[in-house]
């Protein structure tokens, strides 16, 4: 996986992870690109496309678009998946998750991006796990609060 | 020290964290830049404080500041600063930002270098774990060499949460610094069987990843791959496998039968297909795919269905073509992903039958069409769908014609040119069209105005280039010439752009010269032609004041001409034929490779130099000189002319020498093209350079540089040397190595014959293919074999086989077929027994050629073979069976394939020793056996001979000293064969090696034979 963007419907990003190393103007007109193009397609239209020489797939959970870039010869149907998976794994920490939890706690959303992907390979498949590990390192987060 | 904490963590009572800054951006809608500004000014503040909490917070904040699009970059040894924090809290907030705001040309990641080095080997897990995700995202070159050791280690670490990470990261590793690869890999086999899932997937993840790359290497590890497949329950790592074995089918087809061990969810299907297109797993893939494709209706997996069938459609065609009717629904689709996956697959589907009623429909489309990419993108395809394989579907250019004229109909299109060149080609090579494209063209220039009107946001006004130039080329067939001839002189004209301005004028010139023609067969009339004169002297004039130059240069021309015309036509001077004489012959299309086909006139060597080129340094004393002296300048020159005359050979090759060593030693010499006396040159020092003769670029035969002046000699010894052939067997071979090319013909179909015929220009005509005009030959066919081995496998040759129909009739049900002998054995299809035929995949119409392939399997190379063979064919109108005999000669040259020396052209003169010392040590290893061959009487060039044996016995030249060269090529089978030709005073000797006695001494009768004549 290249990078993988969150935003609102209104175009504001609110996740960005990037796995391939680019300036930040490259990153900023990539994703005010691809925020456009995908607001501007229907809600019954596939969640594929052909964007240079990648393929987006995203998905629009309420009112937030998760959108994975992925090359060529990548299974669509897996980085769905991924995206469900990441969905999930937010959801159950949240409980029942939604945009402004990502907006407040936004590192902590990243935390369980990177407990779930590692340099845009999925790392950790199993739900419980990924969880298990947030939930201790926030327990040593906790610990060590200074006051 | 306590009260220190005690007054930081007051402070931090009185900062924004997070929350605060978040809350306020959305508080602050109206002036967002600017509470944003304040608070960048507010953690410049903080991050000045030396407390390490105040510190992460403001990085925190910065991090959520640089999604939002600010610059943060000036943060990044803060970030460090955090990052370098002991407490987790802190470490984890540092390495988030970094791995958020870092990137390969932040200059701090050098210092972190120790850190995360430290991190790495921290007790602490999670510490380690947040390294080792920071590092995924900002990894560089020099840290992956850095630190590529302690992450091995890590690789074998005791928690699986760790190894896994490790063995993820390792994947970017390896981009970064491949050569960590190879210590590393026994270790990432070891973790495929690693005890915890996690880790067993991460490592097929990245092996999958690697294996996509390079896949050969990979190939030992599949039957671990095969055990993981059928014993793991992870779909994930599942997908993964089969991805990977996508990978590697090419190369091995074994691997493919085991995909079909697992159809169990669509998403495994679908990479099935498109890792397996050599299956026939992905038939079955298809039938399930287009069910859900029917039927659900569902967007994504209409989308992927349809991916599915394009790959599907490239070894399978039949099966995709039985859902031509969904296929044309999904055109329909709101979906713009899905229309363009739909056109690419309508592409590969048509046939001669359902071409019309195909575009019928993409027609439709065009109209409705909103966006104009996707309308452009529906025209391209519509003119590739008709224009595929020369025409080959259509059966009726006047209904083409007429498309493309409708499609200039379209409104801002930017293929106006690809239209136009469409137009052109059709007229030009269709003949019976050109009645009926000249009227169609006539309308279009009559109409300009509609297709102008927005001339300067369209590209559609091209067509009227081709409309004028096809009713000027092919005037005679215009009904009403003098019309057309005032619709192209209108003054609006001259806003059309220069080049079809240009040919406007041109074309009206040739208008002109019919109308003339048409007018003085009947002299009474010859105020018409005055009329027409004057018509032009009239407009010519707004063309003689254009800005473009060619238009000018072409108005005053003509316009001077029929100024004289018209003089003459005033004495009653009949001028028609003269005029039309200006315009007369026909333009034929020619092919891009027609000039090769052109002989070179007996004595002209292209390659001398005609006068000898004078040396850089030479000329630039001399210019030194004749500045210094410019007052005498004009005596100077006087001087000098004659002196040039006189330099005599001997002193002439010594400056040529002199000038070679200034241009060795200099280093900003840029060399010619390395030939390979000059590897000679440079491998033994600059003193002992014979002189060279410049024509000889002849013995290297290299890949993709064009020879044409070898091939026209060699073209024509052979045409000689295939006359004789020819009385014996009525059949020429003719051997080059050229790569195999699969073989799948385009599935015949029921006979339409065409209406029109196309001239076919075959740009891929082999160079050296000759047509023979074989009127011995029972009726109609000839055909021109070419063997040739084929690299891929040792025991394959391809034998290409060139039909072509001389007689008037159109002949079908044309089947190949060979008797096989114990050594070599025509392969049939599965199933076919060992005396069937095999059919041709093609009918020919009179007067067409077309090349087949066949495969022949074959033992031994040693010795030559001759097969005995028959063609049997149908001729249409007398639908009687008719049969041919011919005879395949397999020479042994034709299992040799021209190896060339690579590195012999290669720039760096380390590699070129290192071949020259392969080939020294090949020849020193007492492996290869000798044989020798003398031959008399040769008297042609030194480099005329290197040049034959290049050519027709597949060998290239090692290294060429004088009149002494080594040569070499290699068997199918992989046998070496080293040849040393000498020559001296007409007489050549070869001395040979090869490993293999019995061929190196068939290669030397048939070199021998080669040279017997000529």
């Amino acid at each position: 996986m290249q990078f993988m963007l969150l935003f609102s419907r209104q175009g504001k990003l609110r996740l960005q992870k990037w796995y391939v190393p680019l300036s930040d103007k490259e990153r900023k007109k990539i994703s005010r690109d691809l925020v456009q193009t995908i607001l501007a397609r229907k809600p019954k239209m596939c969640s594929f496309l052909e964007w240079r020489d990648l393929k987006i797939v995203y998905k629009r959970y309420a009112s937030l678009y998760f959108c994975c870039a992925v090359e060529d010869q990548d299974n669509e149907l897996i980085t769905l998946e991924i995206i469900h998976r990441y969905v999930e794994l937010l959801d159950k920490y949240f409980g029942s998750v939604c945009e402004l939890d990502i907006i407040f706690n936004f590192e902590k959303a990243y935390f369980i991006l990177d407990e779930f992907l590692l340099g845009g390979e999925a790392q950790e498949t199993s739900k419980k796990n990924v969880l298990k590990a947030i939930e201790q390192a926030d327990l040593l987060q906790e610990c060590t609060f200074p006051v | 020290m306590a009260l220190k904490i005690v007054k930081g963590s007051i402070d931090r009572m009185f900062d924004k964290n997070l929350q605060d800054l978040v809350r306020g951006i959305r508080n602050h809608k109206e002036d967002e830049a600017k509470y944003i500004s304040t608070c960048i000014d507010e953690i410049k503040q903080e991050l000045k404080q030396d407390n390490i909490a105040v510190k992460s917070n403001a990085v925190c904040k910065l991090t959520y500041l640089q999604m939002l699009g600010y610059d943060v970059s000036w943060a990044a040894f803060n970030i460090v600063e955090v990052m370098s924090s002991s407490k987790f809290t802190y470490k984890r907030i540092g390495y988030l930002a970094a791995s958020q705001c870092f990137h390969e040309s932040t200059d701090v990641i050098m210092l972190t270098t120790n850190q995360i080095r430290k991190d790495l080997s921290s007790p602490n897990q999670y510490d380690t774990g947040v390294a080792l995700t920071g590092l995924s995202c900002f990894v560089t070159p020099d840290l992956a060499r850095d630190l590529a050791n302690d992450i091995m280690t890590l690789m074998s670490h005791t928690k699986p949460y760790i190894r896994k990470k490790a063995v993820l990261i390792m994947y970017k590793v390896f981009l970064k610094y491949p050569e960590s690869l190879r210590p590393a890999f026994p270790r990432m086999k070891e973790k495929l069987e690693d005890p915890d899932p996690g880790v067993q997937s991460a490592a097929v993840n990245v092996i999958c990843e690697l294996a996509r790359r390079n896949p050969k290497n990979y190939l030992s590890l599949a039957p671990l791959f095969f055990k993981l497949m059928t014993s793991s329950t992870n779909n994930w790592v599942l997908i993964k496998i089969i991805k990977l074995f996508g990978a590697l089918t090419p190369l091995e087809p074994l691997v493919g039968t085991a995909g079909s061990y697992c159809l169990s969810s669509v998403s495994v299907l679908i990479s099935l297909s498109s890792g397996m297109p050599n299956h026939s797993a992905s038939i079955q893939a298809l039938c399930i795919v287009s069910r859900p494709l029917s039927v659900l209706s569902l967007f994504v997996v209409k989308y992927l269905g349809l991916l599915a069938m394009s790959k599907i459609l490239k070894t399978h065609p039949k099966s995709v073509q039985s859902h031509k009717d969904l296929i044309l629904q999904c055109l329909d689709d709101k979906d713009e992903s899905i229309r363009l996956r739909a056109l690419d697959l309508l592409y590969g589907m048509v046939s001669k039958k359902n071409l019309m009623e195909i575009v019928k429909k993409l027609m439709l489309h065009v109209d409705k069409a909103e966006g104009t990419t996707y309308r452009d993108e529906l025209l391209t395809k519509i003119i590739d769908i008709c224009s595929q394989s020369n025409y080959q579907y259509i059966t009726n250019f006047e209904w083409y014609i007429s498309i493309l004229v409708e499609l200039t109909r379209l409104e801002g299109t930017r293929h106006g040119h690809l239209i136009a060149s469409q137009m052109l080609d059709v007229a030009i090579r269709v003949k019976a069209i050109r009645a009926f494209a000249v009227a169609q063209m006539a309308t279009l220039l009559d109409n300009a105005h509609l297709l102008t009107g927005n001339t300067q946001h369209s590209g559609i006004c091209e067509v009227l280039y081709a409309a004028a130039w096809i009713c000027g080329e092919f005037s005679e067939h215009l009904e009403d010439p003098m019309a057309t001839l005032e619709a192209m002189l209108r003054p609006k004209v001259a806003t059309l752009p220069g080049h079809i301005q240009a040919v406007y004028v041109q074309n009206a010139a040739k208008l002109f010269s019919t109308v003339l023609c048409g007018q003085e067969g009947a002299p009474a009339d010859s105020k018409v032609a005055q009329e027409t004169s004057q018509l032009l002297i009239d407009r010519l004039p707004v063309f003689v004041q254009s800005d473009n130059l060619e238009v000018q240069e072409r108005a005053s021309c003509i316009l001077q001409l029929v100024k004289y015309i018209q003089k003459l036509q005033q004495k009653d001077v009949e001028v028609a034929e003269e005029v039309t004489a200006l315009f007369a012959g026909e333009l034929n299309p020619v092919a891009p490779k027609a000039q090769k086909k052109v002989p070179v006139p007996e004595g002209l060597d292209l390659d001398a130099w005609i006068n000898e080129p004078p040396s850089g340094s030479e000329s630039e004393d001399e210019g030194r000189k004749t500045k210094g002296k410019a007052v005498f300048a004009r005596e100077e020159s006087r001087h000098t002319k004659p002196r040039y005359t006189e330099v005599d050979e001997k002193e002439l090759a010594k400056r040529r020498e002199v000038r070679k060593a200034e241009q060795a030693n200099n280093p900003f010499y840029i060399k010619a093209s390395p030939s390979s006396q000059k590897v000679y040159q440079e491998a033994v020092g600059v003193e002992h350079i014979p002189v060279v003769q410049i024509d000889l670029s002849v013995p290297l035969k290299v890949p993709g540089m064009p020879m044409s002046d070898q091939y026209v000699k060699l073209e024509e010894e052979r045409r000689q040397k295939n006359k004789a052939d020819r009385k014996k067997d009525k059949k020429k071979r003719r051997e080059k190595g050229r790569q195999r090319r699969g073989d799948s013909g385009p599935e015949s179909e029921e006979d339409i014959t065409p209406a029109h015929m196309v001239d076919i220009v075959t740009e891929e005509m082999p160079e050296n293919a000759l047509p023979i005009n074989s009127s011995l030959t029972s009726r109609c066919i000839t055909d021109v074999c070419d063997i040739q081995g084929n690299l891929h496998d040792g025991s394959q040759v391809v034998v290409s086989v060139i039909f072509e129909n001389k007689c008037d009739s159109f002949i079908k049900s044309m089947e190949f077929n060979v008797m096989d002998s114990l050594n070599s054995k025509l392969q049939r299809p599965e199933g076919a027994g060992p005396h069937d035929s095999l059919t041709v995949p093609f009918h020919l119409p009179p007067g067409i050629s077309s090349e087949a392939r066949f495969i022949f399997s074959v033992q031994s190379i040693v010795m030559p073979q001759k097969l005995k063979g028959t063609l049997t064919f149908i001729v249409k109108d007398s639908s009687t069976h008719e049969k041919l005999d011919f005879k395949l000669h397999f020479t042994c040259t034709s299992y040799l394939i021209t190896t060339p020396c690579y590195s012999v052209l290669c720039p760096d003169l380390n590699l070129r020793l290192n071949c020259f010392d392969a080939y020294a040590k090949l020849l020193e290893s007492g492996d290869l056996k000798g044989s020798s061959l003398k031959l008399e009487g040769i008297n042609q060039p030194f480099h005329h001979l290197l040049a034959r044996i290049c050519f027709h016995h597949h060998f290239s030249v090692v290294e060429r000293i004088d009149s002494c060269a080594s040569m070499y090529s290699r068997s199918i089978q992989g046998h070496h064969v080293c040849l040393l030709v000498k020559t001296a005073d007409q007489t050549v000797s070869i001395d040979a090696k090869c490993d293999e006695p019995g061929l190196l001494r068939n290669v030397l009768d048939e070199i021998k034979l080669t040279f017997s004549q000529c």
